[in-house]
């Protein structure tokens, strides 16, 4: 698990992180050491129920750990108070999930746009590639549909579940996050869509050289990435 | 985008239920500013009814009957007071003038009221307002009358017009004075007063349209030629007194009241003015209330509106917070929400009421004898919805709270 550290500098570890949802239950997650460097490409493997979204909750600083140690980009993330914890994620984090990742009364371009209305960092970093938040979007949107693109201020609950993820891509990766998280992005998704999402995440995430964090139940993928980890390693439940 | 546009964006996707709270919040806020309105209202209409009137002399009864009678031409006189008792009381040396009334006949609706020339001459209204006449002049002739604004607007009378009066204040085909139409020979300006809904006959007129009648039937024709003299009435309802000194006022009330030839009652009108309104504050005060609770449960709905559409919810907010919102950014959507509908609600209620004002402003005047100005929102009535808007932000705690409980347990994984 430390293979690749003595170069790289860790964008996120975790020290001996123990978190449990009820108070004096077992512990659901027990992190021992683990480190991800930047610009890596890792694979995170587990069956649902074991810890993988409470893990991506902690390294997102929306839970906190009972015990243990976690910095994310620098930043203390157990020791910052509520509101920079929370800038935390939204000024260097981009999310996406299985599925439901749009707000449904929003165009399709404002949820892409949404992620610099909270993050004055991503605002500036998409206006210093393309020269408006709009713009950026649009350049976004237009790589992640090369043949056909829909009206981009059609309200997101018209979509299909492909494209909404498509959208969700999109959204996680304005503005440059340094760590791309995506849980179960594709089990939603069929087979063709779901190697041409791919494609496109790895293509976008290796073009903003953002680190990547992957995590599925499905190990087909897992050959793509630079790391796997197995979530029984940090789940006791499962070891 | 900011929160604002955000919260305005949410509510628009939900627009039915928005709209629909938002209408249920107008018609509170309608219900809630309509009676304040007519309370204020009716409260300086009924102060400005009389003024400048020093006592008010009837038959013995109650002081808000007689004052009901009189001035607001409402209900009837239990017994006349004789002429006799008003010629001596009108010539004690403390009287300024006095205005006989004499009520008991109607026209179609409204009250006929038979006095004299001192009427026009002494009878002050509002801000000691005299009586003016929009066109034609006072009544010269026996069969001659002046009418109110309102009877000659709602009857379309002009002058020259004859009409005819009934007997009695309930109009029946079978008793009115047909034999004796009188000709309208002047129009009052409008006052705001009940004297927009009398119709005014000289005291002579009064008496020549009931030479031939007694006990409220018609009796055998009795040919006699009607001039003033003879028309000298025996009775009349009620008189007005001006004095010429008001420090008189209280010798002069008891003096009245022990008068020996026939039980009297002089009444300050201020007084018994502010013991009716003290009667009718009861009614105002349940009014208001009943409007305080229209509102609460208006309320109540935006509460069970916003709590019920908060799990449909849970997903959008746990994306919003995967994005990077903090709590506080999502109580404040929710809190944002809640106050854009309170105050679209206020707005329209408000929009609604000056609405209602000018659609039912001359239907309240025509039959309740209550003239609603259109005026800006007084500084009471602004109040009232700035208190009605704390009072949604307050509420808009409840599901911004329990937003917070929620985006606690979900995390950014709520999947529903």
């Amino acid at each position: 698990m430390t293979s690749n550290t003595t170069l790289a500098t860790p964008l996120v570890r975790l020290t001996d992180v123990e978190f449990s949802w009820q108070a004096n239950a077992k512990p659901s997650i027990h992190s021992g050491q683990l480190t991800i460097n930047q610009q890596e490409h890792v694979f995170i493997q587990g069956a649902s129920g074991s810890g993988k979204s409470t893990l991506l909750n902690i390294i997102g600083g929306i839970v906190t750990p009972r015990k243990g140690h976690v910095e994310v980009l620098g930043h203390d993330l157990l020791r910052l108070k509520k509101i920079p914890r929370d800038r935390v994620r939204a000024d260097h984090i981009g999310f996406i999930f299985q599925q439901f990742n749009l707000i449904p009364y929003l165009s399709i371009i404002e949820n892409v746009i949404l992620p610099c209305r909270f993050s004055k960092v991503r605002e500036r970093n998409a206006i210093q590639r393309s020269g408006t938040v709009r713009e950026e979007a649009l350049y976004l949107l237009n790589r992640l549909y090369s043949t056909s693109t829909p009206d981009f201020n059609k309200p997101a609950r018209e979509l299909s579940v492909g494209q909404q993820q498509r959208i969700a891509a999109a959204r996680a990766l304005i503005g440059q996050p340094q760590l791309i998280i995506a849980d179960e992005p594709t089990s939603s998704l069929d087979y063709d869509a779901r190697e041409a999402f791919l494609d496109l995440l790895f293509d976008e995430v290796r073009a903003s050289g953002s680190t990547l964090l992957y995590v599925s139940h499905d190990p087909s993928h897992k050959h793509l990435f630079d790391r796997v980890i197995d979530m029984s390693s940090i789940n006791s439940l499962s070891s | 985008m900011n929160l604002r546009t955000l919260a305005w964006k949410s509510l628009r996707s939900r627009r039915s239920t928005a709209l629909l709270t938002v209408i249920s919040i107008s018609v509170s806020v309608l219900l809630f500013l309509g009676v304040e309105r007519i309370r204020v209202n009716a409260q300086s209409s009924f102060a400005n009814t009389v003024s400048g009137t020093d006592l008010i002399v009837g038959a013995r009864s109650g002081s808000i009957q007689l004052l009901l009678y009189s001035v607001f031409r409402i209900g009837d006189a239990t017994n006349n007071i004789s002429w006799d008792s008003y010629q001596t009381i009108a010539k004690n040396k403390q009287v300024d003038w006095v205005i006989p009334i004499s009520l008991g006949d109607s026209h179609r609706g409204f009250r006929v009221m038979g006095t004299n020339k001192a009427y026009f001459e002494h009878f002050r209204y509002g801000q000691k307002n005299h009586l003016s006449l929009a066109s034609g002049k006072s009544f010269d002739g026996i069969f001659e009358t002046v009418i109110g604004s309102e009877v000659a607007k709602s009857l379309n009378y002009k002058i020259g017009d004859q009409i005819i009066i009934s007997h009695g204040t309930v109009s029946t085909k079978f008793t009115e004075h047909k034999d004796k139409p009188f000709v309208i020979s002047g129009i009052l300006a409008h006052t705001g007063t009940p004297v927009d809904r009398t119709v005014h006959v000289s005291l002579a007129g009064i008496e020549a349209m009931h030479i031939n009648w007694q006990g409220g039937s018609k009796k055998r024709r009795i040919v006699r030629e009607l001039t003033e003299e003879n028309l000298q009435p025996e009775s009349i309802t009620a008189f007005l007194v001006g004095l010429k000194s008001r420090v008189k006022a209280f010798s002069l009330q008891r003096e009245i009241n022990d008068y020996q030839a026939e039980p009297l009652l002089a009444i300050f009108p201020g007084v018994a003015l502010h013991e009716l309104w003290r009667l009718m504050s009861v009614a105002e005060k349940a009014l208001l209330i009943i409007s305080i609770f229209v509102v609460l449960a208006a309320l109540t709905g935006m509460l069970a509106v916003s709590l019920a559409g908060l799990n449909e919810r849970r997903r959008e907010i746990a994306v919003l917070r995967s994005i990077g919102a903090s709590h506080w950014q999502i109580m404040s959507l929710l809190i944002t929400e809640t106050v854009l509908l309170t105050l679209a609600g206020i707005s329209l209620g408000i929009a609604m009421l000056y609405i209602f004002i000018f659609i039912a402003q001359p239907y309240i005047e025509a039959n309740y004898g209550l003239f609603l100005p259109i005026t800006w929102p007084s500084s009471r009535e602004l109040m009232m919805v700035s208190l009605l808007l704390i009072a949604g932000l307050l509420i808009s705690l409840i599901p911004a709270y329990r937003a917070y409980r929620n985006s606690l347990i979900d995390g950014m994984s709520a999947r529903i």
